[in-house]
């Protein structure tokens, strides 16, 4: 599989967990794609200082060819799917087993 | 120096993003049990994404940026930093949305 396919596996997976297992409903919530808007342009500075400097450097057979702020768009799909996936289970833990 | 650009970027990444911690005394490192629940199931996945799209050449690191450490599955460890530190300063920012947007509700209110 290309990065390409992978992410957006990843982008539906996360989307999966927030709705049907951990049923946290993120993506309807205010709360979140606030939280969101806040983290993307800090994600874009990042991935353009990994990306631009050349520290990460990626095939282009199995990227999309798209850029933005010099990263394959994909990573915009990497990082979506990392956060929802990951502010679900944080929610889902704060109301079901209590973990602490 | 140039051996430090990646850990630059997570570096930059906690100045960011852990002074919610003191500031907008947001609680996360605290739990940071809950953090770990969170976070290990998803970045188990992605450590697996990685090694399998460095196996496949999706994309390398250039070895004169970063520190040199590797984990299993030639992961640099700024990786593994990464899917640390990332996900803590994602939920330092809901955390942040919360406490500034008080009537918000993320799901486990009670």
């Amino acid at each position: 599989m290309t990065y390409t396919q992978i992410a957006l596996v990843a982008v539906a997976l996360a989307a999966l967990l927030d709705i049907f297992v951990s049923k946290t409903l993120l993506l309807r919530r205010r709360a979140f794609w606030t939280s969101y808007s806040i983290i993307l342009p800090f994600q874009l500075l990042t991935n353009w200082w990994l990306t631009s400097r050349n520290i990460v450097m990626y095939n282009s057979r199995d990227i999309w060819g798209v850029r933005i702020a010099a990263a394959p768009v994909e990573d915009l799909l990497f990082g979506f799917a990392l956060i929802l996936s990951v502010l679900s289970l944080w929610v889902y833990w704060g109301r079901a087993r209590k973990p602490n | 120096m140039r051996h430090l650009g990646y850990l630059a970027m997570l570096g930059f990444t906690v100045l960011g993003s852990f002074w919610l911690e003191l500031v907008l005394k947001v609680r996360v490192l605290q739990r940071w049990r809950r953090v770990l629940a969170a976070i290990l199931p998803v970045g188990v996945l992605f450590i697996f994404w990685d090694a399998y799209a460095i196996a496949q050449g999706h994309w390398h690191f250039d070895r004169a940026q970063i520190l040199g450490l590797f984990g299993p599955f030639k992961i640099p460890v700024e990786e593994f930093l990464f899917f640390l530190i990332v996900p803590i300063a994602a939920i330092m920012t809901l955390e942040a949305v919360r406490k500034v947007k008080g009537n918000w509700s993320i799901g486990d209110e009670q």
